[in-house]
């Protein structure tokens, strides 16, 4: 719980960004520039610099190339893979993201630390663990393998594998978001609509949900990049089959794997430009935000940049 | 924007995005599980077996692929991956699916002719242009300086046909014995600044990232690599004495006989013996068991002389115990650093 405070983030305060700077809290022009400085060529070098490579390679043999990688039959459905796996893993994140952060931040109960320590195990857990997890559990040598084969259900090497194992690593997105969010507002305004004769389904959908929607959001957007970007447990659960279980990033290594640069690349841009879009999302939310804030809702906004 | 629309575009989206994925099309679908180095060659099979089956029955197969290191794609099998028929590295990977999990039986490799490995391949050596540091021999990657990139043999097929090549020729030279050859492996992996985990890594380290002297590779996969990135830029060497591959393949009857898939699947594998099949083999470097095909494709594979591991280390059972396994003696001669 202490972490969770902590992690809250601080208002806007002197100094902060959009607050007026002074000359007193203001470093000396040329420490101000070797930083920007420094910033900026790590920005270039570690991030501008593969962006660029990434489309250069993929455009290397022209547009027309570049298209038609992309229209390729077991790339579209490693798109569609893709975009069906985050359309699956984030709703159901969303759900529990909210019951949990809910359940954490409004009561008290016996074991909730467990309970938070539990939403942070995915964050700890190297990726390729939490796929094998998922394969020594529904694997036909696991624990429920037999009677899944003799049911005829599959869940690894296949769809709902994928799909369990993006769920996993995303789990802890949302609730991160909400829970420190959900601890700061208390529980003031759901006691006062409460006493007014509200059911509780009433208070969460008009007094709580309106106070979260821009965390949840956000935690959402966050969600949804890594679910469409997972690599090492989809890897494990996906059995590799071409245009049926392969998503976005692991047809990226095939395609890399057979030489076919060009066509690795455009995949590979077509993810940069998914992460994009997400970043212009999330300033639009946090931008959103924080006029919101300036109109005179008082309510703590989501994390990260403040 | 509103946070309602917000909402309705991200549902929107989401909705999208479940739209039914594209059907087969096809009457029957087969899996074919194999390793790393056959994505071009299978390509190809497939696409000349479906027309075959069509001219045939009148039924449409589409053919899936999976590709991965070899004892990986074995493992994804025996966890419960659906191969219709198995194209792998070696016997071993095969013999692992049928001990642990019991999905064929043990003597499968008696199914099919020249034991159940329709094409072969050998262990060559693949330098830069020129060849700079003189490589001709397995000799001559012992030496102080020339630095080797091979796959690392706990994880990759490839890499242990590279081990034994290199025991066998040590074996073979004139008062070679086992401590000679224990010897020159052991100084031949000291050269090996890096194990990279399976053949296409490893090919994609020293030609895309230009690291090392010499890449002990498939003769396939170093012919590959060359057409693919540049005949200007690497030279093929061959070697006096080689190892003789016998990629295997195998229907897996638990799968076939719930899918219902038998027929087809051993038809698929038939083809491979065929002389249309084995002059694609041919086409994409492999060496083809009937070696007419070769020459109809027009292509020329050098003379080597050729051991195989049955020969020189008495099976793969064997070799894998006396080798490979955790503690055997690569896991003593590999020091990293040393």
């Amino acid at each position: 719980m202490d972490t969770a405070l902590i992690l809250q983030p601080t208002k806007p305060q002197r100094g902060g960004i959009g607050g007026p700077s002074t000359p007193a809290t203001t470093e000396p022009l040329a420490v101000r520039g070797v930083l920007i400085t420094i910033a900026l060529v790590f920005l270039g070098v570690f991030l501008g610099a593969p962006l660029a490579v990434v489309f250069a390679e993929a455009f290397a043999k022209g547009t027309a190339a570049y298209w038609e990688s992309l229209r390729e039959p077991d790339a579209l459905a490693a798109i569609k893979l893709t975009l069906l796996t985050a359309a699956l893993a984030v709703p159901a994140n969303l759900v529990f993201g909210v019951a949990a952060s809910w359940a954490i931040a409004k009561f008290d109960f016996v074991g909730k630390s467990v309970l938070i320590t539990l939403i942070d195990l995915p964050f700890a857990v190297s990726p390729v663990i939490s796929g094998l997890i998922y394969v020594l559990l529904f694997g036909l040598q696991g624990w429920l393998g037999p009677w899944l084969a003799a049911h005829d259900i599959k869940i690894i090497f296949a769809v709902p594998g994928i799909v369990l194992a993006t769920i996993f690593v995303t789990f802890p997105f949302v609730a991160r978001e909400l829970i420190p969010l959900m601890q700061a507002q208390g529980n003031e305004e759901e006691e006062a609509a409460l006493s007014l004769g509200a059911s509780g389904w009433q208070t969460f959908r008009r007094v709580t949900l309106p106070n979260i929607k821009w965390g949840l959001l956000y935690g959402v957007i966050l969600c949804n990049a890594r679910a469409m970007g997972e690599f090492g447990a989809v890897s494990v659960v996906s059995g590799h089959i071409r245009g049926l279980t392969n998503t976005m990033p692991l047809h990226v290594e095939v395609l890399y794997n057979e030489y076919n640069f060009v066509a690795a690349f455009a995949v590979a841009s077509l993810l940069a430009v998914l992460a994009l879009v997400t970043l212009a999302v999330k300033s639009a939310v946090e931008w959103r935000y924080r006029r919101e804030l300036k109109r005179g809702g008082a309510t703590p906004g989501p994390g990260g940049p403040a | 924007m509103s946070g309602t629309r917000i909402w309705a575009s991200l549902l929107g989206f989401g909705l999208i995005s479940i739209l039914p994925s594209i059907g087969a099309g096809a009457d029957i679908t087969l899996l074919n599980v194999s390793y790393d180095p056959t994505r071009e060659l299978y390509r190809e099979i497939n696409e000349a077996f479906a027309k075959r089956w069509q001219a045939k029955t009148g039924k449409t197969v589409e053919i899936r692929q999976s590709h991965g290191g070899a004892g990986k794609q074995a493992r994804a099998v025996i966890d419960g991956l659906e191969a219709d028929v198995v194209t792998l590295a070696q016997a071993y990977d095969i013999d692992e699916i049928a001990a642990r999990a019991g999905l064929l039986p043990a003597d499968w490799q008696k199914r099919l002719p020249y034991n159940s490995s329709p094409y072969t391949s050998t262990i060559v050596f693949l330098v830069r242009k020129g060849n700079p540091k003189g490589i001709k021999n397995w000799d001559d990657l012992v030496k102080p300086g020339v630095k080797v990139i091979s796959p690392n043999p706990k994880t990759s097929g490839g890499a242990r046909y590279n081990y034994l090549a290199a025991w066998g020729y040590a074996l073979q030279q004139p008062g070679g014995d086992e401590a000679k050859a224990r010897e020159f492996v052991t100084k031949l992996f000291k050269n090996a600044p890096i194990l990279p985990t399976g053949a296409r890594d490893a090919t994609n380290t020293f030609v895309q990232r230009g690291i090392g002297d010499v890449l002990l590779a498939w003769e396939n996969e170093a012919l590959l690599a060359t057409k693919e990135l540049g005949k200007d830029k690497f030279e093929l060497i061959v070697p006096s004495v080689s190892i003789l591959a016998e990629p295997p393949v195998a229907v897996v009857d638990k799968v076939v006989d719930k899918r219902g898939t038998r027929e087809v699947a051993t038809a698929y594998l038939q083809f491979l013996y065929s002389d249309e099949a084995q002059q694609i083999v041919a086409r994409n470097h492999y060496r083809p068991r009937v070696e007419a095909a070769a020459k109809a494709a027009g292509v020329e594979f050098p003379k080597v002389k050729l051991f195989t591991v049955d020969e020189v280390f008495g099976g793969w059972n064997k070799a894998h115990k006396a080798h490979f396994a955790s503690g055997a003696t690569f896991d003593r001669i590999y020091r990293p650093g040393r």
